[in-house]
């Protein structure tokens, strides 16, 4: 497995795309950080940015990944290799790399505007963690995807349909339901409908780092308190975690009666 | 040394082999024809298990291989289409597999074989079709193993390298090893088979030795030979001599 | 303004009409009742350093009580500590501390009932239930006294400075924190409270109920439940304050109730759960603010009406403004708004197009509570950019139809 790891993350981090991509956040972050010319308030709107550029990019250089090493696959799997470790390899090579990009991308700029010695430290560093928890994630989802779909076309358009559904279907349907049961208690059905989510946990995670949510009011107070306190971010740790899993998990089983 | 025993495959609706059955007893040669979609490549893909069989089992020398990973050590394979990671250089590629098989190689000697010398600090994306098909070989070719599959290993080729690539063969073949080969180019076939295997509707329609295949259908050349077996079909060639199917009677 | 200069030049001619000085030294085992009970009417008490356990004094002629070094006047935990019967007594200089939390009576570190002139100055007062409290009395002064207390529910805790059915009152440069509120004022007409801290407070920073023509400026109200209550009450001048920081549950910059004919200008608004809550708010001229960074900048429910809102700044609030009502009887042109996407072709600084402060999500928010999680989602902004478009459920009309392009300073 950290063979193929190697191979994988060895031409990824050389293709143009890594590249690309740590270039655009670059250019983003440092447009940010010179507008705003404040860390805190370049790391809000940053953080729009991420929610909603990190699940797109994981989610489609994984599928387009996948499907362009078709070859590669072929070959090395007839090779002395599992399965499982060729998959894995592949797709902690092709994860690692955008999260290396993300990560750089964002990180210099930051640290050359010293944001080690700010006070948005946490924040930064909550932003980094969530945004790199999101390419894992929907890189892994990805690979699902395109590991139980032979056909191209139809895994770009599953791809596309799971990342609408994460980035705003589900939050539709979260806020419907809201709307329809208003006369209940709410707040436990929104934090688990938010634990089920990775783009809503990982915004919540980064607003209560904010600070904002404890400006709204009773219900605000609840999530802060919750998501705040030991045991919220611990699941929502672990939800990241069952997030990366369980998808890896799915691959591994749809690559197991594959045929290449 | 390997045995196919009642494998079934099928692609959706499609039916490529219906309690297939095949016996590679010996070393050699083994050309494995028939017609478009009779599943050339998937026997092969079976073999190397990129293809998981719905039922039967295939013995190596004697061990259970289908779901297992290991034995891939002992066999070599070169694809049909030969494309690798692009953004890797030839010397690169070549050294993955050697990584990933860990097994002595003789690299040196092929890359100058295949005049790749020049080639080796060039991305894969830059080469063409035929270069690439070069690079290929060398993998397939570069481990001391004592089976060998070739999957259309022609294609692209230009006459001085398809020479080349026989020589090749014929020197694998010559150390005991087994050679199981696709091809379209029926010269190829003529030339350097030891054995026949012709793949028909989901079987093994023929196997034999190229001069048992020109008995039994009548003719002298191999694309006849083919011609014939699947214009007539195969009841015509059953009835004409009990000895295309005796292998498995 | 002259009122006020009229009562701080008739305050100061006290000092005056003091006869003798008189030197009370605890380490020679004076006692400040003694003391008292000894001087005559205008006479200057100077008081050492030191401390006096007396229970609770009664100070029933005009003196100047003076602390020389902040003497500690400890009631121990049991009464109320100074207590002032008479008219034209000035308190400067002691720490007073330790008064007994009663659920009986309304104790306090200084109290005054029916006078006039008292003046209490540069006070400390610690741990005093409530800190000064006057009652139906008139042309007072409370300055830059310290009020500390440790207040934990709102039950056993009291109000730093309570003012109750008095008038022409100067409260100035005072620190007031950890009681219920700051600062209390009912029945309070005419007087002015300037220049005060009130933080940390359980309740409000700043406290008005049934007052009447009332000013409070260039106050500091950070980190209390609310920053200020302002209730029943007419003509409440409010300017150049600072409302920093007031969150929690059911928090706010200032809360208006039932109030009428008052001016908010010149004031900050900032980092607060809601910067102003208006509720039967009317005719009020809201101008020169700026309200940066808070949940809701404005929260003007439908019982509002005639209200100005022009000339503010709304910097980087999460909602600028919110109501429940799909009619606005209130006026918002001529602000500045951070979120205005407009533009200005005719470059004199006006934006061409109406901005409408309202978004949907606020709206929603309003009605459902727990969908604040929902904060800066995706589907927020394109539910916010499709009401814009085409507003559906936020009343239409309610629009600046001047916004300005840039912030006011």
């Amino acid at each position: 497995m950290l063979k193929i790891f190697k191979y994988s993350f060895q031409d990824l981090i050389r293709s143009k795309w890594s590249f690309i991509l740590g270039l655009f956040y670059m250019a983003v972050t440092f447009g940010l950080l010179y507008m705003s010319n404040d860390l805190s308030r370049a790391i809000v709107s940053l953080m729009n940015i991420i929610l909603f550029i990190n699940p797109l990019v994981g989610i489609m250089l994984g599928i387009m990944y996948y499907y362009n090493s078709r070859d590669f696959s072929e070959l090395l799997l007839a090779q002395p290799i599992k399965r499982k470790d060729y998959f894995l390899g592949q797709y902690l090579g092709l994860s690692l790399s955008l999260v290396i990009s993300f990560v750089l991308g964002l990180g210099v700029p930051f640290l050359l505007y010293g944001v080690l010695v700010s006070d948005a430290v946490v924040n930064f560093l909550t932003l980094m963690f969530a945004g790199s928890a999101l390419v894992l994630i929907f890189c892994a989802l990805a690979f699902w995807v395109a590991t139980a779909n032979e056909n191209k076309i139809k895994g770009f358009g599953k791809a596309i349909l799971l990342w609408l559904f994460f980035a705003i279907l589900y939050d539709g349907i979260f806020l419907l339901s809201l709307l329809v049961f208003e006369s209940y208690p709410l707040e436990k059905f929104s934090i688990a409908a938010t634990l089920l989510n990775p783009i809503d946990f990982s915004r919540v995670l980064i607003m209560l780092q904010l600070d904002v949510s404890l400006l709204f009011g009773y219900t605000g107070a609840v999530f802060n308190k919750f998501f705040g306190s030991y045991v919220g971010i611990l699941l929502i740790t672990g939800a990241a975690v069952i997030w990366v899993i369980s998808p890896i998990f799915m691959m591994l089983r749809a690559a197991k009666r594959k045929d290449f | 040394m390997i045995t196919f025993k009642h494998i079934y495959k099928s692609f959706g609706k499609h039916v490529v082999f219906e309690d297939l059955n095949l016996d590679l007893e010996k070393g050699g040669i083994w050309s494995v024809l028939g017609p478009n979609g009779s599943g050339k490549t998937t026997l092969m893909k079976i073999l190397l298990g990129l293809v998981v069989p719905d039922k039967g089992t295939i013995l190596m020398d004697g061990e259970e291989i289908l779901k297992q990973d290991l034995y891939r050590k002992k066999i070599n394979y070169m694809p049909q289409i030969a494309r690798f990671p692009e953004n890797l250089k030839v010397r690169e590629i070549i050294a993955m597999i050697h990584d990933i098989r860990q097994q002595p190689a003789d690299e040196i000697a092929l890359v100058n074989r295949f005049d790749l010398g020049s080639y080796l600090d060039v991305p894969l994306k830059n080469l063409s079709g035929g270069t690439r098909q070069k690079v290929n070989a060398v993998l397939a070719f570069m481990h001391d193993n004592p089976v060998i599959v070739l999957d259309e290993p022609t294609v692209g080729l230009d006459p001085v390298t398809l020479l080349k690539l026989k020589e090749l063969i014929q020197e694998e073949k010559d150390k005991g090893k087994l050679i199981l080969l696709t091809t379209h180019i029926t010269g190829l076939v003529e030339e350097i088979s030891d054995q026949i295997v012709f793949l028909l509707e989901g079987k093994v329609f023929f196997q034999g030795t190229l001069d048992h295949l020109f008995q039994k259908t009548g003719q002298d050349n191999l694309e006849r030979s083919m011609a014939a077996i699947m214009e007539h079909g195969i009841s015509n060639i059953d009835s004409d001599d009990s000895k295309i199917t005796s292998h498995y009677a | 303004m002259k009122l006020f200069l009229l009562l701080l030049s008739s305050l100061f001619c006290i000092n005056s009409f003091g006869q003798s000085a008189v030197v009370v030294d605890p380490a020679k085992g004076a006692s400040l009742m003694e003391a008292i009970a000894d001087a005559a009417p205008f006479d200057t008490l100077l008081v050492q350093p030191g401390t006096f356990k007396e229970g609770r004094i009664i100070i029933d002629k005009p003196l100047f009580i003076l602390g020389v070094g902040y003497p500690v006047i400890d009631g121990e935990g049991k009464t109320e500590i100074i207590t002032i019967l008479s008219d034209s007594v000035t308190i400067q200089g002691l720490q007073i501390q330790n008064v007994g939390v009663s659920y009986i009576e309304d104790r306090a570190g200084i109290s005054a009932e029916k006078q006039t002139h008292i003046r209490i100055i540069d006070n400390k007062l610690y741990n005093t239930f409530f800190g000064v409290y006057l009652k139906n009395s008139s042309h007072c002064l409370i300055q830059g006294n310290e009020i500390k207390a440790d207040a934990v529910n709102e039950i056993s805790s009291g109000n730093a400075i309570q003012l109750w059915y008095c008038n022409n009152i100067l409260v100035q440069d005072n620190h007031a924190s950890g009681h219920r509120d700051g600062i209390y004022l009912e029945f309070v007409d005419d007087s002015r409270i300037e220049n005060n801290t009130s933080t940390n407070n359980i309740r409000y920073g700043l406290h008005f109920m049934f007052s009447n023509r009332d000013q409070y400026v260039g106050n500091t109200f950070e980190l209390n439940g609310a920053g200020v209550a302002v209730m029943f009450s007419k003509k409440i001048t409010m300017q150049y304050n600072r409302f920093i920081n007031n969150k929690g549950t059911a928090s706010y910059g200032l809360l208006l109730k039932e109030i009428y004919d008052g001016t908010i200008s010149n004031n900050t608004f900032l980092g607060n759960t809601t910067g102003i809550y208006g509720e039967g708010a009317n005719r009020l001229e809201v101008h020169h603010n700026t309200f940066e960074k808070n949940g809701w900048a404005l929260k003007v429910l439908g019982s509002c009406m005639d209200n100005t809102f022009t000339n503010n700044n709304f910097i980087n609030n999460n909602f600028d403004l919110t109501t429940n009502n799909n009619r606005s009887y209130n006026n918002y042109d001529g602000n500045y708004w951070s979120d205005y996407t407009g533009y200005d072709l005719d470059k004199d600084g006006i934006g061409d197009v109406p901005h409408r402060p309202i978004k949907l999500f606020s709206y929603i928010v309003t009605r459902s509570d727990a969908s604040i999680i929902l904060l800066r989602s995706l589907l927020v902004d394109v539910l916010n950019f499709t009401e814009k478009v085409t507003p559906a459920f936020t009343p239409e009309l309610l629009q600046d139809t001047t916004p300005l392009m840039k912030p006011l300073l």
